[in-house]
């Protein structure tokens, strides 16, 4: 199945090969990593998604922790975050298109229904924009493909993730900034002192089953 | 160099000393060459005594035997390019046992990094899969906090190998020092690092529960310092303990509750015992492959309680019903409050039931025939140093191969960190570096270099090294003429062909008098104990080369993909020990 994490890593040279590194020695394959600023400056903001079994997350997310250049990992569910990519789509239409000048006529409509923008015309192509969800990116392709048209280039930056509602980093959270963009903690945290409601708890699926539940729906 | 005038300016490779010493290095494992030739110069205003090594490789071996000694961070050293990669499979044995170490490397200047300049090797990237961490260091002014950091690392948490690589122009700047400053954040526990009392209870109600318990003894004992706590809790419910390779010594051996060693070539009865338990405690152990076997059937009527530092072993290999992250000793300090005593002896009375025939199977117990077995030469050596009174000053080092595993199973182990082996990696090579690193922790201790014929000869060079550091160690050769463990998969898996098994070695005594080591050879049971004392009292670095019986195999054995309780027992009559002739 997909899983997708959301990783919060210092912003230094080299980290990138660290994350990428950990899921090639777990012999993971990563479907879509991406990466750049996030709220606090000596931060960056990964969202990885791979291809591996269910019970693999645990063990993907604690490996993520045990780098030394890791601030947070969440792991995200289809239901509780927004998730989102960009892809630009170049497609062959223009006079010399069979169809002629109605080509171009007809991909804007078809990038209308799926709120893609027309981002360049040139007289042999159209370059759409589109944000969403893989899902409706790939029906756009599909219905441009499948309309009789050529697909000349496709860029996508895999996803990125943010959960909804008021969710911010359990980590950032502990350390005592609220919305994750205070000011620097510097009196190091007595972590037992924590009250209960802010520790994390074990979280293992397959041993306690019933915690996960508000996660299927 | 406590200069109180404050931040003085120094270059970095005194920044890199003074650091060191502030984090109470007294001894480093190096190798000099062209891009650490900076550091080298600064070296003599320092208090640190820097051993020469023959091969880097024995550095970083030697870092670790010094660590695993000592409980201290060893550190190495080496240059860039062919040093640094030398030093890789020391980092890596390090890495697969958890051991804290810091090995430095220098590196071409920053200018050229990049440009396949003489000796450049990347070592960041090379090291990336085998260090709990590592850092390149460009710039003099970021040597004592990233050295420090390095050291936080490396002894934090689950403990592992952290490199340093320097270059240069780092090493000639100049910069201010103020160790003070250079002081990492306070370490941050890892985020998962959480044992609530919900889970804390459910432990307990399994343990209350369970008719039969065992705990399976593992190295995160050693490293959390747990052993009275796992005393006292196996003691309160009469639960026996089952030790893994690295976990030996973590609990004493002699306690009516040891049952020895687990796993592969474990004995019957404590595979037997997994087997059967209706509950395991894993305490910082890993379920290593070595210690599982087929995990389809591994333990199958057992309830799993498994205590680790390392959130990313739950669940790897087995599946546990509760998970308590964490140091060990924090837990069952939590834990020992809360478990009412319990005094039924059923169950351990049972399992020492179960060793059966074993006594009689086990080659120790053979009157002697005339052959020279490695087992008994083992055996010897932990009766000679018991009845001279110095078992708790005796320091096993082990190479790889069945000498270790016979090491395991007949050197009876009582003390924490009295045997250091190379359990995750079986690094052949690694007994003589590791030893000179252990002497040089430990100089009263009477250290033991127990190794093959085929192993000793990987890193043998290093037998100068101990002369001219004039340590007293004690080497065991344990020869038979074969890559033995090698020989034993050929003999059970390969129908005897013994491809390239065979090693011829040198007169080992003469290449130990060629360094100026005295040695004897060793091919009659009679005069080991004699040439053992001999050695011990010496005084001086001895080797002892034990011509031992040719084709002799570690039994129990658990081939591969077999469940535990598919042991393959030594033959009641082994052929083997009935002919007088070797054929």
């Amino acid at each position: 199945m997909l899983h997708t994490f959301v990783a919060l890593v210092s912003d230094k040279p080299g980290v990138l090969t660290r994350v990428a590194s950990l899921f090639r020695r777990l012999n993971i394959n990563i479907v879509s990593l991406t990466v750049g600023e996030s709220e606090r400056p000596d931060v960056s903001r990964m969202t990885i998604v791979c291809e591996a079994p269910e019970s693999a997350a645990h063990r993907i997310k604690a490996s993520l922790y045990k780098l030394e250049i890791t601030v947070d990992i969440d792991e995200v569910g289809r239901s509780e975050a927004v998730i989102r990519e960009l892809c630009l789509i170049k497609v062959a239409a223009g006079p010399a298109h069979p169809l002629g000048q109605s080509s171009r006529s007809q991909i804007f409509e078809l990038a209308n229904v799926f709120r893609a923008r027309v981002v360049d015309l040139a007289p042999e192509s159209i370059m759409l924009e589109m944000t969403g969800s893989s899902s409706k990116i790939e029906g756009l392709i599909q219905v441009i493909t499948e309309s009789g048209y050529t697909i000349l280039e496709v860029s996508r930056t895999g996803r990125m993730a943010m959960r909804r509602g008021h969710h911010t980093s359990r980590v950032l959270k502990a350390l005592g900034t609220t919305n994750g963009s205070g000011s620097q903690v510097n009196s190091p945290t007595d972590w037992n002192s924590q009250p209960a409601a802010d520790i994390l708890p074990n979280e293992f699926p397959e041993v306690h089953p019933e915690e996960d539940r508000e996660d299927e729906t | 160099m406590s200069n109180k005038n404050a931040n003085p300016q120094l270059t970095g490779s005194e920044i890199l000393w003074a650091t060191l010493v502030g984090e109470g290095v007294t001894t480093v494992f190096g190798y000099p060459g062209g891009a650490i030739l900076p550091i080298y110069d600064a070296l003599r205003k320092f208090p640190i005594h820097h051993v020469l090594v023959r091969h880097e490789q024995g550095a970083s071996h030697m870092a670790d035997g010094y660590a695993r000694a000592s409980g201290q961070v060893g550190v190495c050293m080496a240059t860039s390019g062919p040093g640094a990669t030398n030093l890789v499979t020391g980092i890596a044995t390090a890495m697969l046992d958890s051991i804290p170490m810091v090995a430095i490397t220098g590196q071409v200047s920053s200018k050229v990094l990049g440009s396949d300049a003489f000796q450049e090797v990347d070592i960041t990237g090379i090291t990336l899969p085998i260090t709990k961490h590592n850092f390149l260091v460009t710039r003099a002014e970021d040597i004592a906090p990233t050295v420090r950091l390095a050291f936080q690392i490396a002894s934090s948490g689950r403990p592992g190998p952290v490199l340093v690589d320097i270059t240069k122009d780092a090493q000639q700047a100049t910069a201010a020092f103020d160790f003070d400053a250079a002081a990492p954040p306070a370490y941050r526990p890892h985020p998962m690092l959480r044992t609530t009392a919900g889970s804390i209870d459910q432990a307990i109600e399994l343990i209350q529960q369970a008719q039969r318990p065992l705990i399976l003894a593992g190295h995160g004992i050693v490293e959390s310092g747990a052993r009275d706590q796992v005393i006292a809790f196996a003691e309160r419910r009469q639960i026996p303990v089952a030790s893994t390779l690295l976990g030996l010594g973590a609990f004493p051996t002699h306690h009516p509750l040891s049952l020895g060693m687990m796993g592969m070539h474990g004995e019957s009865w404590v595979n037997h015992a997994i087997q059967q338990a209706d509950l395991l405690l894993a305490f910082g152990m890993r379920f290593d492959d070595r210690v599982t076997g087929n995990l389809a059937h591994y333990a199958p009527n057992a309830k799993k309680i498994h205590i680790d530092i390392d959130p990313s072993e739950i669940n790897k290999n087995v599946k546990v019903d509760v998970a308590l992250i964490g140091d060990l000793r924090k837990t069952l300090d939590q834990m020992l409050p809360n478990l009412a005593p319990h005094s039924d002896t059923a169950w351990i009375d049972q399992v020492n039931a179960m060793k059966g025939t074993a006594a009689v199977r086990d080659i120790i117990n053979l009157p002697d025939n005339g052959h020279l077995y490695a087992a008994h030469v083992i055996n010897d050596i932990w009766r000679e140093a018991k009845a001279a009174g110095r078992l708790a000053q005796t320091i096993i080092v082990t190479d790889v191969g069945q000498h270790q595993m016979w090491e395991a199973q007949y050197f009876k182990h009582d003390t924490p960190r009295s045997l250091i082996t190379s359990g995750g990696l079986g690094t052949m090579g690694f007994a003589l570096p590791a030893a000179i690193g252990a002497k040089a922790a430990c100089p009263e201790k009477d250290v033991w270099v127990i190794a093959g014929d085929g192993g000793f000869q990987m890193t043998a060079a290093e037998l100068s090294t101990i002369v001219q550091e004039g340590y007293a160690i004690n080497i065991a050769v344990i020869n038979n003429g074969f890559l033995g463990m090698v020989r034993q998969w050929q003999e059970a898996f390969y129908d005897k062909n013994y491809s390239a098994s065979p090693i011829l070695s040198p007169n080992f005594v003469a290449l130990a008098a060629a360094h100026g080591i005295a040695g004897a050879n060793v091919s009659q049971r009679k005069d080991v104990t004699p040439t053992v004392t001999k050695s011990r009292t010496s005084g001086k670095p001895f080797l002892i080369n034990f011509q031992v019986e040719k084709e002799d195999g570690v039994y129990p054995m658990i081939a591969p993909g077999a469940a535990l309780h598919e042991m393959v027992r030594r033959p009641t009559h082994d052929p083997l020990l009935e002919t007088a002739e070797d054929e």
